[in-house]
């Protein structure tokens, strides 16, 4: 602020508290021929007589309390010009300073769990409690708050991934953010040659479709899809390319969504994270969103146990076939 | 002088009325008229470009300040949710600007970047479908409408004659037929996405 606008404040700001003062006085003052105080002025009308009154005491005391309070107020806080006030507060230094008082709250706390992996913080349900309310916060206008997702924004409830489920991932997807790019094929292909090819990807993931559609699609899409989607359609986390023989579609799995995407392109995009939320709060939401798909990773893992373990007694039936003496031996 | 004076004259009364109102006008907006603090656009405060302009007066007549304020005051429980408070140089382009008072929806100022293109469409088509508990009104007639370049870039040459703000000749000149045909949607989305975008969040 210039020097002048900050005098040009200053002064009308205290002449007119002066001016308030001189008014109360100028006004009290006792004229010549004034009438006595609470005799009739001679004002009357139809009866009505307009005494000569002093104003009243707790008014006028009032009216000189806040002009001290002002004059006060103006000396401690900014008010004239650029003068800061004794007090040097400001609304920014006070946001400031509030700002300060809850980053000293929550900072150890995000410090600790900061530690912690994302398996293991995805256990901790203190953690999961503030997890779930960043995600209700930020995540859940597109994902839902339930993470199940809506058409054109994924669901991360399930252990589906487009771009890697692995914690380093879903922390990379959050923190920087990720652009889907799937190429618009309606300039090289006619309706009859995407309808084929979305034939195809409908009956990859174990729905019926015509097969002689479905033939002619397979070599479409060995030529031009299997590049991103892989050639059986498993797709590629390294590039976003979703898989296509499950049920989780995106876009909306119907032969007219798939028709659409193909025909237009998808151009998904993940907002970054990272200037809105910062490391500390990502490290806590990916291990909520990891733990969306906790149950399917367990029954996932269980599977893996099972058939491990399967394969495990073969062995071992195999070996005591074929290695007659063994038990024996060990014991 | 007496009191009866005055009391007697209606003319000098006004005047002196309007002297005692304007005393705080003096004060308060008189100054702010040439501070460079909010006259002077914030370093990487641009224009609207014609698509975001266009979008800009789509989303005065769809009358959003209604319900979106675009003022973040500085308050933690305000920056924590939309970010940086908002600054008087970030506002020097928009006449009038949408400060709004009143908060049904959530505060727009830097909506910017925050969702996708994609989200917004769906959101403005219909709102329930993104935000099951939204009581915002859908806006389908935006996926429709087209925008006439024209008027756009004389609505543009408006604000560079007569408020100043400093488009090229050049710009008004593109502005038509960059913006020609494009639907409301495209517009209101494109000027949602610029907005408080001039400042860096960093946490």
């Amino acid at each position: 602020m210039s020097a002048f606008w900050s005098w040009w404040i200053s002064l009308i700001a205290l002449a007119n508290i002066l001016a308030c003062v001189w008014l109360i006085r100028w006004t009290a003052r006792k004229r010549p021929g004034e009438a006595a105080e609470h005799e009739t002025t001679g004002h009357e009308w139809d009866g009505l007589q307009e005494l000569n009154r002093p104003m009243p005491r707790w008014w006028l005391w009032l009216f000189y309390i806040s002009i001290v309070f002002g004059l006060i107020y103006l000396l401690l806080y900014p008010g004239l010009g650029s003068f800061k006030g004794l007090l040097g507060w400001s609304q920014y230094s006070a946001w400031e300073e509030e700002v300060a008082d809850m980053e000293a709250r929550t900072a150890p706390l995000f410090r600790e769990f900061a530690e912690m992996s994302i398996p293991d913080l995805a256990a901790d349900d203190a953690a999961m409690q503030t997890g779930r309310r960043l995600f209700g916060n930020n995540c859940a206008v597109c994902h839902g708050a339930d993470g199940g997702g809506r058409i054109g924004f994924p669901n991360i409830a399930n252990n589906t991934w487009q771009w890697g489920g692995s914690p380093e991932e879903i922390h990379k997807s959050i923190l920087e953010g990720r652009q889907g790019f799937m190429p618009a094929f309606g300039g090289n292909l006619d309706e009859d040659e995407l309808e084929e090819v979305a034939a195809y990807v409908f009956q990859l993931s174990g729905r019926d479709a015509p097969d002689d559609l479905a033939s002619r699609g397979a070599e479409r899409f060995a030529n031009q899809c299997a590049a991103c989607h892989g050639a059986d359609g498993q797709g590629n986390p390294a590039f976003g390319a979703p898989k296509l023989t499950d049920d989780n579609w995106t876009y909306g799995g119907g032969m007219d969504a798939i028709m659409t995407s193909i025909r237009d392109g998808r151009q998904g995009r993940m907002p970054a994270q990272k200037d809105l939320l910062g490391e500390d709060r990502v490290h806590v939401l990916t291990a909520y969103v990891y733990s969306l798909s906790m149950d399917e990773r367990e029954d996932e893992a269980e599977d893996d146990v099972e058939e491990a373990d399967d394969a495990e007694d073969a062995a071992a039936s195999i070996e005591t076939d074929s290695v007659p003496g063994a038990e024996r031996r060990e014991g | 002088m007496d009191h009866s004076v005055i009391e007697k004259n209606i003319g000098l009364m006004a005047v002196l009325i309007a002297l005692v109102i304007s005393v705080a006008g003096l004060v308060q907006i008189v100054p702010l008229l040439f501070l460079s603090e909010t006259t002077e656009p914030m370093e990487g405060v641009e224009p609207y470009a014609p698509l975001e302009f266009a979008g800009r007066d789509i989303y005065v007549r769809e009358g959003c300040y209604n319900c979106h304020s675009q003022m973040i005051r500085p308050f933690r429980e305000e920056t924590e949710r939309y970010g940086h408070y908002s600054l008087a140089g970030e506002f020097v382009y928009d006449r009038p600007f949408q400060w709004g008072s009143k908060r049904t929806g959530p505060d727009l100022a830097r909506v910017g970047g925050r969702y996708t293109d994609l989200w917004h469409e769906i959101h403005m088509l219909n709102p329930r479908d993104v935000v099951p508990e939204s009581n915002m009104p859908a806006y389908p007639w935006l996926a429709e409408r087209t925008l006439d370049g024209n008027s756009v870039a004389s609505r543009m040459r408006a604000q560079q004659r007569w408020l100043g703000v400093p488009y090229t000749d050049e710009q008004i000149e593109n502005a038509a037929d960059e913006v020609d045909g494009k639907t409301e949607m495209e517009a209101i989305i494109a000027y949602l996405q610029s907005l408080g975008t001039a400042i860096q969040r960093n946490r």
